[in-house]
């Protein structure tokens, strides 16, 4: 490293490490604050905390109202999860690969829902499903998801295509294979790393969606619904214990899908 | 290219190509499209439409009228909500593009080895629930939270301050923790692409570092500030979860009014009206952010 770019790690580089560093103490304390507090014996979240317990991760595993949220949750993911991807993957190659008329409106109509405030985009369902009678059921929740996520799925989908050499389909295309065959036999085998990706992401984002939820779910609860409904009565340990698990399932998820993708780029 | 089509199709390759070609859009793209069309277009569509009709004696009258929008604009109550709302969103744009963008800087070009273990720090709360990254300012700023009963035991403070929740400063305290990624990681991406080798050229050429940050890293990593601040107006414009949880009564926001009209006031066609406000806004600010990056780009 030259005299030039020790310059460049000088004085700025000592004000953005101090204001970076600032910035990573801002956003994790409160989340080791919160999972401190998860262990605390005591009721109220006060300092200096006076005993440790496991007891509030305990009370979880009786809770029924919270399992059943919890399942709940996972059914909704477990419908958004294939819906869209099997919607979104064919799209984005489709609209990346094929020039036709109206393409780049039709681009930006999918990724509306990621700028329009989920509360706005889960009453617009509302009021379609009232105006043909439709009740509300976990059923519509995943119908609202699936508008939310499919946008993630195809974002993460294009950037990959666009990395992806075409003339490796048109090679395919060349020794015989239709479309489709190309497709599915040289397309899809390089977009793994992405559609993993985009699966996890989806799953999470479904997972803790909750303003779409609020306007679509009918008498079920999913888990982010049960933490809405207890939180109007304060913050407990047993929520805190719950957030806690949450984060660490959301830190397994994203070292999974960091792995994954690094392990696919080389 | 031509070799394959002469093969397979030999009467008129062009137009079973062509032919070929829409077919494979419409089976490709068709089921996202009207997927697209029943639960995105319909509904937005139908937001647009209940917001010019109106509630009559406890029933929802179809006739084309402009009633929501005057009252909007007559009802200061209504005009604080939308004031407020965009207020915070400002104010959160502004502070998680400061906040995020130093970041990104910290961690793409000063953290050493450190890197990948930081970008791993940057992903996780975008991976992490909002609703519980909102509800952990709740525990602190708590009128016998954490905060208070620290400052207490420290003995920094000798009784609970009170201004800390419930108000418009918690409001924007919390968006811009929960936003701080949102702008920091598109940056960081931005960061990532721009060439060592051009820093060192602005260096050699006897520019000094703050001169090379402003005129080589910030043009370049404009389109990530664009990107996140897009993100974090739009939806810190429209969150209700925030407001809800650790607003007070001077910080009504656009979003609790909409969902008090869907919900205790059971007026769907106003809410629908100030949906549609909110889509404007949101639409409006997108546009100009997009100038903004094209005109400098």
């Amino acid at each position: 490293m030259g005299e030039a770019m020790r310059r460049w790690g000088g004085g700025l580089g000592t004000l953005f490490r101090i204001l970076g560093i600032t910035s990573l103490l801002f956003l994790y304390l409160p989340i080791v604050v919160l999972i401190l507090f998860s262990f605390s014996a005591g009721r109220t979240f006060t300092f200096p905390i006076i005993g440790y317990t496991t007891h509030w991760y305990a009370a979880l595993a009786e809770n029924s109202d919270l399992l059943r949220s919890l399942k709940n949750s996972f059914l909704v993911a477990a419908g958004v999860v294939p819906l869209t991807l099997l919607l979104g993957i064919p799209a984005a190659y489709a609209l990346s690969r094929i020039p036709f008329r109206g393409r780049g409106v039709l681009e930006h109509v999918f990724m509306l829902p990621l700028m329009i405030p989920g509360l706005i985009t889960g009453l617009s369902i509302l009021l379609l499903l009232k105006e043909f009678n439709l009740g509300l059921s976990l059923f519509s929740v995943v119908l609202g998801h699936t508008v939310a996520c499919l946008p993630v799925v195809m974002a993460q989908v294009t950037a990959r295509l666009r990395t992806l050499d075409p003339r490796l389909e048109e090679a395919s295309q060349d020794l015989g294979a239709g479309t489709i065959e190309t497709f599915l036999r040289v397309v899809l085998p390089n977009l793994t790393t992405a559609i993993v990706g985009s699966a996890l992401l989806v799953f999470i984002l479904s997972f803790d969606e909750i303003a779409i939820t609020f306007m679509l779910t009918g008498t079920e609860n999913t888990l982010p619904m049960y933490i809405w409904a207890s939180l109007r009565r304060g913050v407990s340990p047993e929520l805190c214990a719950i957030a806690a698990l949450m984060v660490a399932v959301s830190i397994c998820l994203v070292f999974t899908g960091l792995r994954f993708s690094k392990s696919g780029a080389e | 290219m031509a070799v394959q089509e002469g093969l397979t199709a030999p009467s008129s390759p062009e137009r079973t190509r062509l032919w070929s070609q829409t077919g494979i859009l419409v089976l490709f793209l068709g089921p996202a499209a009207a997927y697209a069309l029943i639960f995105l277009i319909l509904p937005y569509a139908s937001v647009f439409r209940f917001s010019v009709w109106a509630v009559e004696n406890y029933g929802i009258h179809q006739e084309l009228t402009a009633a929501n929008y005057l009252r909007i604009a007559e009802n200061p109550l209504y005009r604080a909500a939308i004031r407020n709302s965009l207020l915070v969103a400002g104010i959160v744009t502004t502070a998680s593009v400061v906040i995020g963008y130093a970041l990104a800087v910290y961690i793409a070009f000063f953290s050493g080895r450190g890197q990948s273990a930081l970008f791993f720090l940057l992903v996780i709360p975008l991976w992490t629930s909002f609703l519980l990254r909102a509800f952990i300012w709740r525990m602190i700023l708590g009128r016998q939270g954490i905060l208070n009963s620290a400052l207490l035991w420290v003995g920094v403070v000798d009784k609970p301050i009170d201004v800390l929740l419930f108000n418009m400063f918690s409001v924007c305290l919390t968006l811009t923790y929960v936003f701080i990624p949102f702008v920091a990681l598109p940056v960081y991406a931005a960061l990532e692409k721009i060439p060592k080798d051009l820093i060192e050229a602005s260096m050699d050429l006897g520019g000094s570092a703050w001169v090379t940050f402003r005129r080589i890293i910030i043009p370049l990593s404009l389109p990530g500030v664009v990107t996140g601040a897009i993100f974090t107006f739009c939806l810190s414009f429209g969150d209700f979860v925030t407001p809800t949880l650790l607003g007070g009564p001077d910080v009504l926001m656009v979003s609790s009014v909409i969902i008090n009209q869907f919900g205790a006031s059971f007026d769907w066609p106003m809410g629908s009206a100030l949906a549609v406000i909110v889509i404007v806004i949101v639409a409006t600010g997108v546009a100009l952010a997009t100038q903004l990056e094209r005109r400098n780009g």
